[in-house]
Protein backbone atom coordinates (compact mmCIF):
# COMPACT_ATOMS: atom_id res chain seq x y z
CA UNK A 1 0.00 0.00 0.00
CA UNK A 2 0.96 3.65 -0.13
CA UNK A 3 1.38 6.21 2.64
CA UNK A 4 -1.78 6.78 4.58
CA UNK A 5 -3.69 10.02 4.24
CA UNK A 6 -4.93 9.76 7.83
CA UNK A 7 -3.82 13.07 9.44
CA UNK A 8 -4.25 11.71 12.97
CA UNK A 9 -1.79 8.87 12.44
CA UNK A 10 0.57 11.04 10.38
CA UNK A 11 0.75 13.88 12.90
CA UNK A 12 1.80 11.72 15.82
CA UNK A 13 5.02 10.12 17.07
CA UNK A 14 5.42 6.46 16.10
CA UNK A 15 8.01 3.88 17.09
CA UNK A 16 10.33 2.48 14.39
CA UNK A 17 12.70 0.25 16.36
CA UNK A 18 14.78 -0.32 19.45
CA UNK A 19 17.70 2.05 20.02
CA UNK A 20 20.02 -0.99 19.76
CA UNK A 21 18.62 -1.85 16.31
CA UNK A 22 20.39 1.12 14.71
CA UNK A 23 24.15 0.76 14.49
CA UNK A 24 26.55 3.23 12.86
CA UNK A 25 26.95 2.73 9.14
CA UNK A 26 24.16 0.17 8.89
CA UNK A 27 21.16 1.90 7.30
CA UNK A 28 17.92 0.05 7.86
CA UNK A 29 14.80 0.13 5.78
CA UNK A 30 11.42 -0.10 7.43
CA UNK A 31 7.77 0.81 6.91
CA UNK A 32 5.50 3.16 8.77
CA UNK A 33 1.84 3.81 7.99
CA UNK A 34 2.28 2.42 4.48
CA UNK A 35 5.38 4.55 3.81
CA UNK A 36 8.92 3.22 3.25
CA UNK A 37 11.59 4.76 5.45
CA UNK A 38 15.33 4.46 5.76
CA UNK A 39 16.99 5.10 9.12
CA UNK A 40 20.72 5.39 9.69
CA UNK A 41 22.89 6.20 12.68
CA UNK A 42 25.58 8.65 11.57
CA UNK A 43 29.15 8.99 12.84
CA UNK A 44 28.15 11.65 15.40
CA UNK A 45 25.65 9.19 16.89
CA UNK A 46 22.50 10.89 15.58
CA UNK A 47 19.90 8.87 13.76
CA UNK A 48 18.55 10.33 10.51
CA UNK A 49 15.26 9.09 9.12
CA UNK A 50 14.04 9.71 5.57
CA UNK A 51 10.92 8.82 3.68
CA UNK A 52 11.93 7.08 0.46
CA UNK A 53 10.10 6.29 -2.76
CA UNK A 54 9.50 2.78 -4.05
CA UNK A 55 12.63 3.26 -6.19
CA UNK A 56 14.66 4.16 -3.11
CA UNK A 57 14.95 7.91 -3.78
CA UNK A 58 15.06 10.13 -0.71
CA UNK A 59 11.86 12.16 -0.44
CA UNK A 60 11.98 14.08 2.84
CA UNK A 61 13.63 13.91 6.21
CA UNK A 62 11.64 13.12 9.36
CA UNK A 63 12.14 14.27 12.95
CA UNK A 64 13.68 11.67 15.26
CA UNK A 65 13.96 11.11 18.99
CA UNK A 66 15.38 8.31 21.07
CA UNK A 67 13.36 7.65 24.19
CA UNK A 68 12.19 4.75 26.37
CA UNK A 69 14.75 2.42 24.77
CA UNK A 70 13.23 2.98 21.34
CA UNK A 71 13.48 5.27 18.31
CA UNK A 72 10.53 7.52 17.40
CA UNK A 73 9.70 9.44 14.28
CA UNK A 74 6.74 11.14 12.64
CA UNK A 75 5.54 11.51 9.07
CA UNK A 76 3.92 14.85 9.87
CA UNK A 77 3.86 17.63 12.45
CA UNK A 78 2.82 16.32 15.88
CA UNK A 79 0.57 18.67 17.81
CA UNK A 80 1.95 17.43 21.10
CA UNK A 81 5.16 16.09 22.60
CA UNK A 82 5.82 12.36 22.79
CA UNK A 83 3.98 10.99 25.86
CA UNK A 84 5.87 10.49 29.08
CA UNK A 85 6.42 7.35 31.14
CA UNK A 86 7.96 8.80 34.31
CA UNK A 87 8.91 5.36 35.67
CA UNK A 88 11.77 5.32 33.14
CA UNK A 89 13.48 7.78 35.55
CA UNK A 90 13.52 5.24 38.39
CA UNK A 91 17.00 3.83 38.02
CA UNK A 92 16.45 0.86 40.35
CA UNK A 93 13.91 -0.62 37.94
CA UNK A 94 15.11 -3.35 35.60
CA UNK A 95 14.48 -2.37 31.97
CA UNK A 96 14.03 -5.23 29.52
CA UNK A 97 13.33 -4.69 25.82
CA UNK A 98 11.86 -7.76 24.18
CA UNK A 99 12.54 -6.88 20.52
CA UNK A 100 10.14 -6.28 17.65
CA UNK A 101 7.75 -9.09 16.82
CA UNK A 102 5.50 -8.89 13.77
CA UNK A 103 1.81 -9.67 13.68
CA UNK A 104 -0.43 -9.73 10.60
CA UNK A 105 -2.98 -7.63 12.41
CA UNK A 106 -3.95 -4.02 12.90
CA UNK A 107 -1.76 -2.40 15.56
CA UNK A 108 -5.00 -1.26 17.22
CA UNK A 109 -6.15 -4.88 17.60
CA UNK A 110 -2.88 -5.56 19.41
CA UNK A 111 -3.47 -2.66 21.79
CA UNK A 112 -7.06 -3.78 22.39
CA UNK A 113 -5.96 -7.33 23.12
CA UNK A 114 -3.42 -5.97 25.60
CA UNK A 115 -6.24 -4.15 27.41
CA UNK A 116 -8.43 -7.25 27.63
CA UNK A 117 -8.48 -9.05 30.96
CA UNK A 118 -11.20 -11.50 29.97
CA UNK A 119 -9.00 -13.63 27.71
CA UNK A 120 -6.33 -14.44 30.31
CA UNK A 121 -7.65 -17.81 31.56
CA UNK A 122 -8.33 -19.07 28.05
CA UNK A 123 -5.29 -17.89 26.09
CA UNK A 124 -2.65 -17.59 28.82
CA UNK A 125 -3.77 -20.64 30.79
CA UNK A 126 -1.79 -21.35 33.97
CA UNK A 127 0.10 -18.06 33.64
CA UNK A 128 -2.21 -15.04 33.60
CA UNK A 129 -5.30 -16.99 34.64
CA UNK A 130 -7.04 -20.34 34.62
CA UNK A 131 -10.49 -21.84 34.57
CA UNK A 132 -12.80 -21.79 36.44
CA UNK A 133 -11.59 -18.46 37.96
CA UNK A 134 -12.60 -16.46 34.90
CA UNK A 135 -14.71 -13.70 36.45
CA UNK A 136 -13.72 -10.14 35.62
CA UNK A 137 -14.89 -8.08 38.59
CA UNK A 138 -16.23 -4.59 37.99
CA UNK A 139 -13.60 -1.92 37.47
CA UNK A 140 -13.27 1.66 36.25
CA UNK A 141 -12.46 2.73 32.68
CA UNK A 142 -12.45 6.31 31.44
CA UNK A 143 -11.10 8.78 28.93
CA UNK A 144 -9.01 11.31 30.87
CA UNK A 145 -9.51 14.51 28.93
CA UNK A 146 -6.80 16.52 30.79
CA UNK A 147 -4.04 14.14 29.65
CA UNK A 148 -5.82 12.81 26.54
CA UNK A 149 -5.33 9.18 27.56
CA UNK A 150 -7.51 6.16 28.27
CA UNK A 151 -7.21 4.73 31.79
CA UNK A 152 -8.62 1.68 33.50
CA UNK A 153 -8.09 0.96 37.18
CA UNK A 154 -9.37 -0.82 40.26
CA UNK A 155 -8.89 -4.07 38.38
CA UNK A 156 -8.30 -7.22 40.35
CA UNK A 157 -7.86 -10.63 38.76
CA UNK A 158 -6.82 -14.07 39.91
CA UNK A 159 -3.55 -15.11 38.27
CA UNK A 160 -1.49 -18.27 38.53
CA UNK A 161 1.81 -16.77 37.53
CA UNK A 162 1.27 -13.07 36.97
CA UNK A 163 4.96 -12.31 36.64
CA UNK A 164 8.00 -14.51 36.47
CA UNK A 165 8.86 -13.36 40.00
CA UNK A 166 5.42 -14.37 41.34
CA UNK A 167 5.06 -17.48 43.47
CA UNK A 168 1.69 -19.19 43.65
CA UNK A 169 -1.66 -18.00 42.35
CA UNK A 170 -3.22 -14.85 43.79
CA UNK A 171 -5.32 -11.78 43.10
CA UNK A 172 -3.31 -9.26 41.11
CA UNK A 173 -4.15 -5.56 40.81
CA UNK A 174 -3.95 -3.91 37.42
CA UNK A 175 -4.09 -0.44 35.91
CA UNK A 176 -4.05 0.23 32.19
CA UNK A 177 -2.96 3.37 30.43
CA UNK A 178 -3.25 4.04 26.69
CA UNK A 179 -0.83 6.87 26.01
CA UNK A 180 -1.43 7.17 22.26
CA UNK A 181 -3.43 5.03 19.83
CA UNK A 182 -0.61 2.56 19.14
CA UNK A 183 1.14 2.67 22.52
CA UNK A 184 0.06 1.41 25.90
CA UNK A 185 1.39 0.42 29.32
CA UNK A 186 -0.01 -1.54 32.20
CA UNK A 187 0.77 -1.36 35.89
CA UNK A 188 0.44 -4.49 37.94
CA UNK A 189 1.13 -5.66 41.48
CA UNK A 190 4.86 -6.00 41.98
CA UNK A 191 5.52 -9.33 43.73
CA UNK A 192 8.87 -8.11 45.13
CA UNK A 193 7.94 -4.54 46.11
CA UNK A 194 4.28 -4.22 47.13
CA UNK A 195 4.54 -0.41 47.35
CA UNK A 196 5.50 -0.16 43.65
CA UNK A 197 3.91 -1.26 40.40
CA UNK A 198 5.64 -3.38 37.80
CA UNK A 199 5.23 -1.99 34.30
CA UNK A 200 4.76 -3.82 31.03
CA UNK A 201 4.30 -1.87 27.85
CA UNK A 202 3.73 -2.26 24.15
CA UNK A 203 4.91 0.12 21.48
CA UNK A 204 3.29 -0.94 18.20
CA UNK A 205 4.76 0.20 14.88
CA UNK A 206 1.88 0.36 12.40
CA UNK A 207 3.55 -0.87 9.19
CA UNK A 208 0.39 -1.32 7.10
CA UNK A 209 -3.31 -1.31 8.00
CA UNK A 210 -3.11 -5.06 8.63
CA UNK A 211 0.53 -5.50 9.67
CA UNK A 212 2.48 -4.24 12.65
CA UNK A 213 5.66 -4.79 14.59
CA UNK A 214 5.23 -4.87 18.34
CA UNK A 215 7.97 -3.91 20.78
CA UNK A 216 7.20 -5.17 24.28
CA UNK A 217 9.19 -3.93 27.23
CA UNK A 218 9.24 -4.31 30.99
CA UNK A 219 10.20 -1.96 33.79
CA UNK A 220 10.18 -4.14 36.83
CA UNK A 221 11.61 -4.81 40.26
CA UNK A 222 12.89 -8.35 39.90
CA UNK A 223 16.08 -9.53 41.55
CA UNK A 224 15.46 -13.21 40.82
CA UNK A 225 15.27 -13.51 37.06
CA UNK A 226 17.72 -12.77 34.28
CA UNK A 227 16.89 -10.50 31.37
CA UNK A 228 16.63 -13.60 29.15
CA UNK A 229 14.15 -15.25 31.54
CA UNK A 230 11.97 -12.14 31.36
CA UNK A 231 12.20 -11.89 27.56
CA UNK A 232 11.18 -15.53 27.19
CA UNK A 233 8.20 -15.02 29.51
CA UNK A 234 6.97 -11.93 27.66
CA UNK A 235 7.51 -13.47 24.20
CA UNK A 236 5.66 -16.59 25.30
CA UNK A 237 2.66 -14.49 26.34
CA UNK A 238 2.69 -12.51 23.07
CA UNK A 239 2.96 -15.61 20.85
CA UNK A 240 -0.01 -17.11 22.67
CA UNK A 241 -1.94 -14.01 21.55
CA UNK A 242 -0.74 -13.98 17.95
CA UNK A 243 -3.00 -16.82 16.76
CA UNK A 244 -6.01 -14.87 18.01
CA UNK A 245 -4.83 -11.50 16.71
CA UNK A 246 -4.19 -12.77 13.20
CA UNK A 247 -7.64 -14.32 12.93
CA UNK A 248 -9.80 -11.44 14.12
CA UNK A 249 -12.40 -10.11 11.71
CA UNK A 250 -12.83 -7.45 10.58
CA UNK A 251 -9.09 -6.85 10.45
CA UNK A 252 -9.44 -3.19 11.47
CA UNK A 253 -10.91 -2.21 14.82
CA UNK A 254 -14.57 -1.43 14.04
CA UNK A 255 -15.55 2.09 15.09
CA UNK A 256 -19.22 1.97 14.14
CA UNK A 257 -22.14 0.95 16.34
CA UNK A 258 -23.29 -2.62 16.38
CA UNK A 259 -20.15 -4.07 14.83
CA UNK A 260 -19.38 -6.32 17.74
CA UNK A 261 -21.24 -7.40 20.84
CA UNK A 262 -19.48 -6.32 24.00
CA UNK A 263 -19.83 -7.43 27.60
CA UNK A 264 -19.18 -5.55 30.84
CA UNK A 265 -15.59 -6.80 30.99
CA UNK A 266 -14.89 -4.96 27.70
CA UNK A 267 -15.29 -1.50 29.30
CA UNK A 268 -11.71 -0.44 28.58
CA UNK A 269 -11.99 -1.53 24.97
CA UNK A 270 -15.20 0.48 24.59
CA UNK A 271 -13.55 3.61 26.05
CA UNK A 272 -10.57 3.03 23.76
CA UNK A 273 -12.81 2.85 20.69
CA UNK A 274 -14.76 5.92 21.77
CA UNK A 275 -11.47 7.81 22.21
CA UNK A 276 -10.22 6.69 18.77
CA UNK A 277 -13.51 7.83 17.25
CA UNK A 278 -13.24 11.23 18.96
CA UNK A 279 -9.72 11.60 17.59
CA UNK A 280 -10.93 10.65 14.12
CA UNK A 281 -8.22 8.02 13.69
CA UNK A 282 -8.64 5.95 10.56
CA UNK A 283 -5.47 3.87 10.15
CA UNK A 284 -6.05 0.29 11.30
CA UNK A 285 -9.77 0.87 11.87
CA UNK A 286 -12.83 -0.47 10.11
CA UNK A 287 -15.28 2.30 9.21
CA UNK A 288 -18.65 1.14 8.02
CA UNK A 289 -19.19 2.00 4.38
CA UNK B 1 25.23 -17.01 29.28
CA UNK B 2 22.27 -16.30 31.47
CA UNK B 3 22.71 -19.24 33.82
CA UNK B 4 25.38 -21.80 33.17
CA UNK B 5 25.11 -25.06 35.07
CA UNK B 6 27.43 -25.06 38.09
CA UNK B 7 27.84 -28.76 37.91
CA UNK B 8 28.43 -31.25 35.12
CA UNK B 9 25.86 -33.54 36.70
CA UNK B 10 22.34 -33.67 35.28
CA UNK B 11 20.39 -33.01 32.13
CA UNK B 12 20.33 -29.45 30.74
CA UNK B 13 18.75 -28.00 27.63
CA UNK B 14 19.91 -24.71 26.13
CA UNK B 15 16.52 -23.47 25.12
CA UNK B 16 14.53 -20.74 23.39
CA UNK B 17 10.82 -20.64 24.22
CA UNK B 18 9.73 -19.82 20.64
CA UNK B 19 11.97 -22.35 18.88
CA UNK B 20 10.21 -25.39 17.40
CA UNK B 21 13.48 -27.29 17.44
CA UNK B 22 13.88 -26.66 21.18
CA UNK B 23 10.21 -27.50 21.71
CA UNK B 24 10.57 -30.93 20.10
CA UNK B 25 13.25 -31.76 22.67
CA UNK B 26 11.13 -30.35 25.53
CA UNK B 27 8.22 -32.43 24.25
CA UNK B 28 10.29 -35.62 24.09
CA UNK B 29 11.72 -34.97 27.57
CA UNK B 30 8.12 -34.70 28.75
CA UNK B 31 7.07 -37.93 26.98
CA UNK B 32 10.02 -39.71 28.61
CA UNK B 33 9.30 -37.96 31.94
CA UNK B 34 12.94 -37.01 32.36
CA UNK B 35 13.94 -34.41 34.94
CA UNK B 36 15.87 -31.61 33.32
CA UNK B 37 16.71 -27.95 33.60
CA UNK B 38 16.20 -25.36 30.88
CA UNK B 39 18.90 -22.76 30.25
CA UNK B 40 17.21 -19.89 28.38
CA UNK B 41 19.16 -18.43 25.46
CA UNK B 42 18.38 -14.91 24.24
CA UNK B 43 17.91 -15.99 20.61
CA UNK B 44 15.90 -12.85 19.86
CA UNK B 45 16.51 -9.97 20.08
CA UNK B 46 19.93 -10.71 21.64
CA UNK B 47 21.25 -13.31 19.12
CA UNK B 48 23.08 -14.92 22.04
CA UNK B 49 23.48 -18.13 20.00
CA UNK B 50 25.84 -16.25 17.66
CA UNK B 51 28.07 -14.96 20.47
CA UNK B 52 31.45 -16.36 21.51
CA UNK B 53 30.36 -18.08 24.69
CA UNK B 54 27.61 -20.04 22.94
CA UNK B 55 29.75 -20.75 19.86
CA UNK B 56 32.19 -22.57 22.13
CA UNK B 57 29.30 -24.90 22.95
CA UNK B 58 28.06 -25.23 19.38
CA UNK B 59 30.26 -23.75 16.63
CA UNK B 60 27.25 -23.85 14.28
CA UNK B 61 25.54 -21.27 16.47
CA UNK B 62 22.28 -23.18 16.61
CA UNK B 63 19.89 -24.16 19.34
CA UNK B 64 19.01 -26.47 20.99
CA UNK B 65 22.05 -27.95 22.72
CA UNK B 66 21.72 -30.75 25.23
CA UNK B 67 24.15 -31.31 28.07
CA UNK B 68 23.92 -34.66 29.82
CA UNK B 69 26.39 -35.18 32.67
CA UNK B 70 28.81 -32.96 30.76
CA UNK B 71 28.24 -34.60 27.37
CA UNK B 72 27.42 -31.78 24.96
CA UNK B 73 25.17 -32.55 22.00
CA UNK B 74 23.81 -30.00 19.52
CA UNK B 75 21.17 -30.64 16.83
CA UNK B 76 17.54 -31.37 17.69
CA UNK B 77 17.38 -34.58 15.65
CA UNK B 78 20.63 -35.92 17.12
CA UNK B 79 19.30 -35.14 20.59
CA UNK B 80 16.08 -37.10 19.93
CA UNK B 81 18.11 -40.13 18.83
CA UNK B 82 20.42 -39.84 21.83
CA UNK B 83 17.62 -39.47 24.38
CA UNK B 84 15.68 -42.40 22.89
CA UNK B 85 18.76 -44.63 22.79
CA UNK B 86 19.82 -43.76 26.30
CA UNK B 87 16.60 -43.31 28.25
CA UNK B 88 13.74 -45.09 26.47
CA UNK B 89 14.00 -48.61 27.91
CA UNK B 90 10.75 -49.60 26.14
CA UNK B 91 12.41 -48.88 22.78
CA UNK B 92 9.04 -47.58 21.61
CA UNK B 93 10.27 -44.23 20.24
CA UNK B 94 13.28 -45.53 18.29
CA UNK B 95 12.92 -49.31 17.93
CA UNK B 96 16.08 -51.39 17.56
CA UNK B 97 15.23 -52.62 14.08
CA UNK B 98 17.51 -51.69 11.18
CA UNK B 99 14.72 -51.06 8.71
CA UNK B 100 12.67 -49.01 11.14
CA UNK B 101 15.72 -47.02 12.18
CA UNK B 102 16.42 -46.35 8.51
CA UNK B 103 12.85 -45.14 7.96
CA UNK B 104 12.91 -42.97 11.07
CA UNK B 105 16.23 -41.41 10.05
CA UNK B 106 14.69 -40.55 6.68
CA UNK B 107 12.07 -38.47 8.51
CA UNK B 108 14.67 -36.93 10.81
CA UNK B 109 16.43 -35.61 7.73
CA UNK B 110 13.10 -34.50 6.30
CA UNK B 111 12.49 -32.54 9.51
CA UNK B 112 15.49 -30.40 8.57
CA UNK B 113 13.83 -29.60 5.23
CA UNK B 114 10.73 -28.50 7.14
CA UNK B 115 12.94 -26.30 9.33
CA UNK B 116 14.61 -24.83 6.23
CA UNK B 117 11.25 -23.91 4.72
CA UNK B 118 8.34 -23.63 7.18
CA UNK B 119 10.50 -22.40 10.06
CA UNK B 120 12.36 -19.98 7.81
CA UNK B 121 9.05 -18.49 6.64
CA UNK B 122 8.01 -18.07 10.27
CA UNK B 123 11.27 -16.33 11.20
CA UNK B 124 10.66 -13.94 8.31
CA UNK B 125 7.04 -13.24 9.16
CA UNK B 126 7.35 -13.03 12.91
CA UNK B 127 10.88 -11.89 13.75
CA UNK B 128 11.64 -9.98 10.54
CA UNK B 129 14.54 -12.17 9.33
CA UNK B 130 15.69 -11.25 5.83
CA UNK B 131 15.24 -14.15 3.40
CA UNK B 132 13.41 -15.14 0.23
CA UNK B 133 9.93 -15.56 1.67
CA UNK B 134 8.21 -16.76 -1.50
CA UNK B 135 10.82 -19.49 -1.95
CA UNK B 136 10.54 -20.53 1.71
CA UNK B 137 6.74 -20.81 1.53
CA UNK B 138 6.88 -22.68 -1.78
CA UNK B 139 9.33 -25.23 -0.33
CA UNK B 140 7.25 -25.41 2.83
CA UNK B 141 4.08 -26.24 0.88
CA UNK B 142 5.97 -28.88 -1.11
CA UNK B 143 7.15 -30.52 2.12
CA UNK B 144 3.69 -30.36 3.67
CA UNK B 145 2.18 -31.97 0.55
CA UNK B 146 4.65 -34.82 0.86
CA UNK B 147 3.98 -35.32 4.56
CA UNK B 148 0.21 -35.07 4.13
CA UNK B 149 0.18 -37.59 1.25
CA UNK B 150 2.30 -39.97 3.28
CA UNK B 151 -0.09 -39.74 6.24
CA UNK B 152 -3.04 -40.45 3.92
CA UNK B 153 -1.30 -43.53 2.49
CA UNK B 154 -0.43 -44.73 5.99
CA UNK B 155 -4.03 -44.28 7.10
CA UNK B 156 -5.17 -46.61 4.32
CA UNK B 157 -2.98 -49.38 5.74
CA UNK B 158 -4.09 -48.58 9.29
CA UNK B 159 -1.16 -46.46 10.46
CA UNK B 160 -1.87 -43.17 12.26
CA UNK B 161 1.74 -41.98 12.41
CA UNK B 162 4.66 -41.46 10.04
CA UNK B 163 6.40 -44.81 10.52
CA UNK B 164 4.33 -47.05 12.78
CA UNK B 165 0.85 -47.16 14.23
CA UNK B 166 2.23 -45.26 17.21
CA UNK B 167 4.40 -42.18 17.41
CA UNK B 168 8.18 -42.42 17.07
CA UNK B 169 10.86 -39.75 17.15
CA UNK B 170 10.18 -39.35 13.40
CA UNK B 171 6.83 -37.79 14.30
CA UNK B 172 8.28 -35.63 17.08
CA UNK B 173 10.99 -34.29 14.74
CA UNK B 174 8.47 -33.20 12.08
CA UNK B 175 5.66 -32.02 14.34
CA UNK B 176 6.58 -28.52 15.63
CA UNK B 177 7.20 -26.61 12.40
CA UNK B 178 4.22 -28.27 10.71
CA UNK B 179 2.01 -27.19 13.60
CA UNK B 180 3.52 -23.66 13.48
CA UNK B 181 3.34 -23.30 9.66
CA UNK B 182 0.56 -20.71 9.73
CA UNK B 183 2.83 -18.31 11.64
CA UNK B 184 4.91 -18.27 8.45
CA UNK B 185 1.92 -17.54 6.23
CA UNK B 186 1.46 -21.18 5.13
CA UNK B 187 -2.16 -22.21 5.63
CA UNK B 188 -2.79 -25.77 6.79
CA UNK B 189 -6.21 -25.84 5.09
CA UNK B 190 -4.89 -27.93 2.22
CA UNK B 191 -3.34 -30.57 4.49
CA UNK B 192 -6.21 -32.29 6.38
CA UNK B 193 -4.23 -35.45 7.20
CA UNK B 194 -1.50 -33.33 8.75
CA UNK B 195 -4.11 -31.42 10.77
CA UNK B 196 -5.55 -34.69 12.14
CA UNK B 197 -2.01 -35.84 12.94
CA UNK B 198 -1.41 -32.58 14.87
CA UNK B 199 -4.61 -33.20 16.85
CA UNK B 200 -3.54 -36.77 17.61
CA UNK B 201 -0.31 -35.37 19.07
CA UNK B 202 -2.31 -33.13 21.39
CA UNK B 203 -4.14 -36.13 22.81
CA UNK B 204 -0.97 -38.02 23.76
CA UNK B 205 -0.29 -38.49 27.47
CA UNK B 206 2.36 -36.01 28.73
CA UNK B 207 1.82 -33.75 25.71
CA UNK B 208 2.96 -30.20 26.46
CA UNK B 209 2.10 -27.00 24.57
CA UNK B 210 4.24 -24.15 23.29
CA UNK B 211 3.19 -20.61 22.28
CA UNK B 212 1.54 -21.04 18.87
CA UNK B 213 0.62 -24.68 19.56
CA UNK B 214 -2.35 -24.45 21.92
CA UNK B 215 -4.06 -27.46 23.50
CA UNK B 216 -7.08 -28.98 21.78
CA UNK B 217 -10.14 -26.93 22.62
CA UNK B 218 -12.19 -28.51 25.36
CA UNK B 219 -9.50 -31.02 26.20
CA UNK B 220 -9.31 -30.02 29.84
CA UNK B 221 -11.37 -31.11 32.79
CA UNK B 222 -12.57 -28.90 35.66
CA UNK B 223 -9.24 -29.07 37.40
CA UNK B 224 -7.54 -27.79 34.28
CA UNK B 225 -5.89 -31.13 33.58
CA UNK B 226 -5.54 -32.25 30.00
CA UNK B 227 -7.52 -35.32 29.03
CA UNK B 228 -6.20 -38.13 26.88
CA UNK B 229 -8.20 -40.09 24.31
CA UNK B 230 -9.78 -42.31 26.92
CA UNK B 231 -10.82 -39.27 28.93
CA UNK B 232 -8.28 -40.07 31.62
CA UNK B 233 -6.43 -37.31 33.37
CA UNK B 234 -2.77 -36.67 32.96
CA UNK B 235 -0.76 -33.69 34.08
Amino acid sequence: MTKTTDPVAINDWQVIGRIDDFLKGQPKQTRLLGQSLVAERHKNGDIKVHEISELGETLRSCPVQEKFGHVWTTLGKPKRELFDIPEFQQIDRKYVGCGGVMAKASALRVVENFLDIGHFPYVHTDFLGSEPLTEVKDYKAEIRIDVDEVWADEISFHQDKAMLSATGGKAVEYMYRVVSPFNTVLYKTCPEKPEEWDIIGLFAQPLEENLCRVYAFMLVFDSQNTETDLIHFQQMIFFQDIIILENQLPVGVPLYDGAERSIKADKTQLQFRKWLKQKGLQFGTDQET
Amino acid sequence: MSSKPNTQKGLYLYDYILSGNCYKVRLFLSFLQLDHELIPIDFFPGFEHKQTEFLELNPLGQIPVLMDDGFVLPDAQAILVYLAAKYDSTEAWYPKDPKLQGRITQWLAFADSITGSCSAARLHDKLGFKLNIEQARKEGRKNLRLLDDHLVENKIVGKDWLVLNRPTIADIACFPYVALAEEGGISLNDYPAARSWINRFKKLPQFIVMPGIPPLHGMKNNEGKFLNQEGLCFS
